[in-house]
């Protein structure tokens, strides 16, 4: 309840700092939002050549973006620590939260909340409106209480690789570059999985599994029954990836030693 | 022209020191590679080819835009939007060179650091991971060679119009985010332009975004054929010619209309 109410209180705090500067926040969200149709872009402009990808057709890999655009935009919004490294560790601030009251992972996150990022799920839901109008798919009651569920799933598998990835700078504090990189793997997870190799299927399920953020959930509400086995395993994927990170990051605190004075 | 040769000098120094970050921008761009070959060899199927290009010329075309990217990309857009806004840009003015040519001659620096370290061994890499097509004719590299420069001079341009908007907007962040998505979808680096509906294509034609990534690419890969080469360069050359007057124009203006901010 208490972590709510700081939730809160952050939220409200930093609303009125953005609304400060409103003309640069919606230029902004426009260019966000020119970054997602760039990629929604690319689809059509392919599928001009092609009927279907891996037996997937135009419309399900629109949903399929659709869909990951929800996740990413959770995730973007809240777990903004690609660069923890050098906001937190080399400067010190570590130092700063670990004197708070609160878990020191949660006070990052409520530090570098993005809220804008949240305006990503409306893009999402207008995308997968659209494919799923041109797809005709047919929602039971239940589905909303899913795909909540697979949202939350997939915002966690995202969460749980960087929260590990940024944990690694307890042991140590080289700058390294492997967050933009792994940005970039997370967009493989928002095309079929079986048009990459066995080797990388295999790696986006289970190692970084980026699969259960975009095409995975997606198959169920696509109809696919053949993936609804690893639909079904998102929010199971999502609880022990970010369980797993919790656990690194909590070892890595205890062995936070500080850096300069 | 010896100070601006001394420009290049120093700024290609300047990123040696710090190279190591750019092992990792290797992998990235690899990684970048790899999800698009893997995407197109999926839309090829069992197709030969599309729009007059074959699997593996697409798979060169690919590598070959993001490797050539490494060399025109620069950020002096943003140098000069953070120049401007911090004030400096008035100690830079009464220095006895032009600000813009001194930018210019950086971005070089930077682009040929690039070429040497990134770019060169990047290819090299990517060669041995993807089937790429490497043409054995020494007049398509000397064809490429000159038309990456152009891309260098447009993109440069492009950029340095987008930097001097703050003389007259005071903020151009976002405006310099969404300028970097539209090139990266209109220069043909994520897609080659000739994919597009012959309506979008239509209207590139008065754009000079093309002329970046698109034709030096389509000459490396030998989707342009003889005459096609030659006035794919004359093209880039005629744009790399037209952008000098909007600059002018915004330089004679901006430096009548600066207003500077402490200092």
């Amino acid at each position: 309840m208490y972590y709510a109410s700081m939730l809160f209180q952050y939220m409200g705090q930093y609303l009125k700092t953005r609304m400060q500067y409103r003309a640069d926040m919606v230029v902004e969200l426009l260019s966000d939002f020119m970054f997602q149709a760039a990629n929604l872009v690319f689809i059509l402009v392919v599928f001009g050549h092609t009927q279907v990808l891996s037996g997937w057709t135009r419309d399900e890999i629109i949903f399929i973006y659709g869909f990951f655009l929800v996740p990413f935009a959770i995730f973007a919004s809240f777990f903004n620590i690609w660069d923890f490294n050098e906001r937190y560790i080399v400067k010190g601030e570590m130092d700063r939260i670990l004197t708070r009251p609160i878990h020191s992972l949660f006070q990052v996150i409520l530090e570098r909340m993005e809220l804008e990022s949240l305006f990503g799920a409306i893009t999402g839901f207008i995308v997968m409106g659209y494919a799923a109008f041109r797809l005709d798919l047919s929602f039971q009651w239940y589905d909303l209480f899913i795909f909540v569920l697979f949202v939350l799933g997939g915002a966690l598998v995202y969460a749980g690789i960087f929260v590990s990835l940024a944990s690694i700078s307890f042991w140590s504090d080289a700058k390294t570059s492997i967050m933009p990189m792994m940005y970039n793997i997370g967009n493989y997870g928002r095309y079929p999985v079986n048009i990459y190799n066995k080797i990388i299927r295999y790696i986006l399920t289970w190692i970084l599994p980026f699969a259960f953020v975009g095409v995975y959930p997606s198959a169920y509400f696509l109809k696919k029954s053949e993936w609804y086995g690893y639909a079904f395993l998102t929010p199971v994927m999502g609880i022990v990836f970010f369980s797993l990170s919790i656990f690194i990051w909590n070892a890595g605190v205890k062995r936070y030693r500080g850096a300069g004075n | 022209m010896g100070k601006y040769i001394e420009m290049i000098r120093i700024r290609f120094l300047m990123m040696l020191a710090y190279r190591t970050n750019y092992y990792t921008g290797i992998l990235i761009y690899s990684i970048n590679i790899g999800a698009y070959y893997f995407l197109w060899s999926a839309i090829y199927g069992g197709k030969e080819n599309i729009q007059g290009l074959s699997i593996s010329q697409m798979i060169t075309y690919v590598a070959v835009s993001w490797m050539a990217r490494a060399f025109y990309f620069n950020n002096i857009d943003r140098e000069i939007a953070m120049e401007i806004k911090e004030g400096k840009v008035a100690v830079e003015l009464i220095r006895p060179y032009h600000y813009l040519g001194m930018k210019t001659m950086q971005a070089l620096g930077e682009g040929i650091f690039r070429l040497v370290f990134f770019s060169l061994p990047g290819m090299v890499i990517v060669s041995f991971i993807f089937p790429l097509q490497f043409s054995t004719d020494v007049s398509t590299w000397g064809f490429f060679a000159l038309s990456i420069l152009f891309s260098f001079i447009i993109n440069t341009q492009i950029n340095l119009m987008t930097g001097m908007l703050t003389f007259f907007l005071f903020n151009v962040d976002g405006l310099m985010r969404s300028k970097r998505v539209l090139i990266d979808l209109f220069s043909g680096l994520l897609l080659p332009i000739s994919f597009y509906p012959l309506w979008a294509q239509e209207l590139m034609k008065w754009f000079p975004f093309q002329a970046i990534s698109y034709l030096p690419s389509m000459i490396f890969t030998e989707g342009f054929k003889g005459q096609e080469v030659v006035e794919a360069i004359l093209l880039q050359a005629l744009w790399a010619v037209i952008l000098i007057i909007p600059i002018q124009i915004m330089w004679s203006l901006a430096k009548k209309k600066m207003v500077i901010q402490g200092g």
